[in-house]
């Protein structure tokens, strides 16, 4: 069991968990920063390795990972920054990024390197279910790290069904068909969205994500799930000059 | 051996639909509809008729005769130049409009680079009655000013795409975010062989009637329908994936693309993908493309906008590594300079895309006799600003 698997199992409700872009603002922030989110308290986290594509985000992940590419940020040289990583972190991580540039690393590789330094899963959106379980799937569980996919209010039950048997951590249920940044809008309709796959009594428990900001929408979340997983606004609110005090800022809202 | 796109969408390696679970059941209705109802009488009869009488099909297969005396070969330009709006492009966007309206969606985005594809969907939307919106990057909204004017005369909304190099690739994504964030009523008119399955075999399937027509052409001409050599240009690859269709599995023909060299191969300032790239996913599909170690994609360069991309469809990654299909690569100079010869020779200004195929000529050695066909995909008009800057004219 890994430590993301550890954590849900202990703990059924309000999981926080933030994401990232490694390499930004600085280049070598990303461990700053995971040391000050669990000091403030986050359950876990997501760094996003950066991709010059990512169709999947709005504004201000584009504009994070364009600035940590610019930096000189890759994936070889985030695995070396994150070596050290399980020395002075003890929540879980996941890495979040495009099949492309796993690809390119190797998805064998890929795997290798994130049991070494100690990350328990990944979140990669474009890449298609078939492919991981039909190539994927043994590679990722030899090394204990567990894929995490999405559904949002268009997948059918069928595929959810589907997500849920290929899933060992928690499955990631996005607030809206949306890119990443825009503000939830807990309608009506996202009431009923989140309801109906609550009743689905899936075996996986349900993080919400995409549209979480702050912590009202973190409430809102919560009703309908074990947690939520806030990306855009974090980054927005990193502040290059002070990276920690923007961190303990930020987090301040829910954990205060 | 198949060049075509088996059940799963694959192409040998290449294909599939690497996309974000918000875009799949967008592209999964599509997948499980397209070739039922491009299949339909209906439909067929439809495209048909807007093709003939709206597009001006068939295009003429023309002997270009001093061309042909000094290459020493008879030089057959397919005349997509001739079609409505001044290239290939719009075969595409018809086939695409009529399926979007079968599919009952009532919005059209598309992205355009040079603004010819932008042009062709604005053109269907306008003549449908339905919302357009068309994303370009800044950078090429600056560079091909009247392209966009046009585009708003047809009345579609032009957003510029200001991420990542404010081109092409840039463009593309900002349309998927769009359809992303707006996955019930809305259509995605992609405008080249490239994108997640079913959108190669697609637009592969509607830019057919290219080489469906040269076929026919060959036999009133020549007498046989296959000639010694097909040849096209290769951004995206979608004239090219159309001139080849229909050829395909003729083994005795020889099939030519012509990618976009740039300033030279070597020069960092290159858009010869299949020289430059490896295999990698770029826009939901497994196909080459140009990129870093890392997996970051590469900005291109060409003189050219349409051949100003960083990747190929999968079907040509494919026929590029079986080895069915010929790629090679010609510079921006020598684009300038056979579209000159054209002009000169023959009368037509061809766009810079087309002169790309039209340069490789030069580099062929010829008995005396064969038949070439070379697809002419589009007009020089819009390219007048670059060939009087270069020749001063």
């Amino acid at each position: 069991m890994n430590r993301l698997q550890q954590l849900f199992q202990n703990k059924k409700k309000d999981i926080l968990s933030i994401y990232y872009t490694a390499g930004y603002p600085n280049l070598n922030d990303t461990l700053k920063i995971a040391q000050a989110l669990e000091a403030s308290g986050a359950d876990f986290m997501e760094i996003g390795f950066p991709y010059s594509d990512p169709v999947a985000d709005g504004e201000v992940i584009q504009g994070s990972s364009k600035q940590a590419l610019d930096n000189g940020m890759t994936l070889e040289i985030l695995f070396d920054q994150l070596k050290d990583l399980r020395k002075i972190v003890t929540i879980p991580i996941l890495l979040m990024g495009y099949v492309n540039v796993v690809l390119q690393y190797g998805v064998a590789n890929f795997c290798e390197k994130c049991q070494e330094v100690g990350v328990d899963g990944c979140i990669i959106p474009d890449l298609p279910m078939y492919e991981y379980e039909e190539m994927y799937h043994t590679c990722f569980a030899e090394h204990g790290i567990s894929n995490i996919f999405l559904v949002t209010p268009q997948t059918s039950e069928e595929r959810i069904r589907k997500i849920d048997g290929l899933s060992n951590a928690f499955i990631y249920l996005l607030s809206s068909a949306a890119t990443t940044g825009k503000n939830l809008d807990v309608s009506t309709t996202a009431r009923d969205y989140f309801a109906r796959i609550q009743a689905m009594n899936l075996s996986n428990p349900l993080m919400i994500g995409f549209g979480i900001s702050d912590k009202k929408t973190f409430d809102s979340a919560n009703e309908y799930a074990s947690g939520a997983i806030i990306g855009s606004a974090f980054v927005k609110s990193l502040n290059e000059n002070d990276v920690e005090g923007s961190v303990k800022t930020f987090m301040k809202q829910f954990r205060g | 051996m198949s060049y075509f796109v088996n059940e799963r969408g694959y192409y040998g390696d290449f294909g599939g639909a690497y996309i974000p679970e918000m875009l799949y059941p967008n592209v999964e209705e599509l997948r499980q509809q397209y070739l039922g109802i491009i299949n339909e009488p209906s439909f067929q009869e439809e495209f048909k008729a807007l093709l003939k009488d709206y597009v001006g099909r068939p295009s003429p297969l023309y002997l270009a005769k001093r061309l042909s005396e000094k290459y020493g070969a008879n030089i057959f330009l397919k005349r997509e130049d001739l079609n409505h709006t001044g290239a290939h492009k719009i075969n595409n966007t018809i086939g695409q409009i009529l399926l979007a309206e079968s599919l009952g969606k009532k919005r059209i985005i598309a992205e355009t680079g040079a603004g010819q594809h932008g042009v062709a969907t604005a053109t269907v939307c306008a003549l449908r009655g339905l919302e357009c919106v068309v994303y370009m990057g800044e950078i090429d909204i600056k560079r091909q000013a009247p392209n966009v004017a046009r585009m708003k005369m047809l009345g579609a909304k032009v957003v510029p795409a200001t991420s990542g190099s404010k081109t092409l690739k840039d463009a593309t994504n900002e349309a998927m975010r769009d359809w992303i964030n707006n996955p019930v009523d809305t259509h995605y008119i992609i405008g080249s062989v490239v994108g997640p399955h079913p959108y190669p075999d697609m637009v592969s399937i509607f830019q057919s009637v290219i080489s469906e027509e040269t076929k026919k052409q060959l036999i009133e001409q020549t007498g046989k329908d296959q000639p010694d050599y097909v040849m096209a240009c290769v951004g995206g690859g979608s004239n090219a994936a159309g001139m080849f269709y229909h050829f395909i599995d003729d083994e005795n023909v020889k099939l030519i693309a012509v990618e976009a060299a740039g300033k030279g191969v070597a020069s960092g300032l290159s858009a010869a993908t299949t020289y430059l790239g490896k295999e990698g996913v770029l826009h939901g599909s497994r196909s080459i493309l140009m990129q870093t170690p890392d997996g970051q994609v590469v900005e291109p360069h060409s003189v050219s906008a349409g051949l100003d991309y960083p990747g190929i469809g999968p079907q040509h990654a494919h026929l590029f590594k079986t080895g069915r299909v010929k790629y090679v690569s010609i510079t921006d100079d020598e684009s300038l300079d056979a579209g000159l010869l054209l002009t000169q020779l023959e009368g037509i200004i061809p766009a810079i895309e087309s002169a790309h195929a039209l340069a490789y000529l030069e580099y062929m050695e010829f008995k005396g006799g064969e038949n070439v066909v070379v697809c002419l995909s589009g007009r020089g008009d819009k390219d007048m600003e670059t060939y009087m800057k270069h020749f001063n004219l």
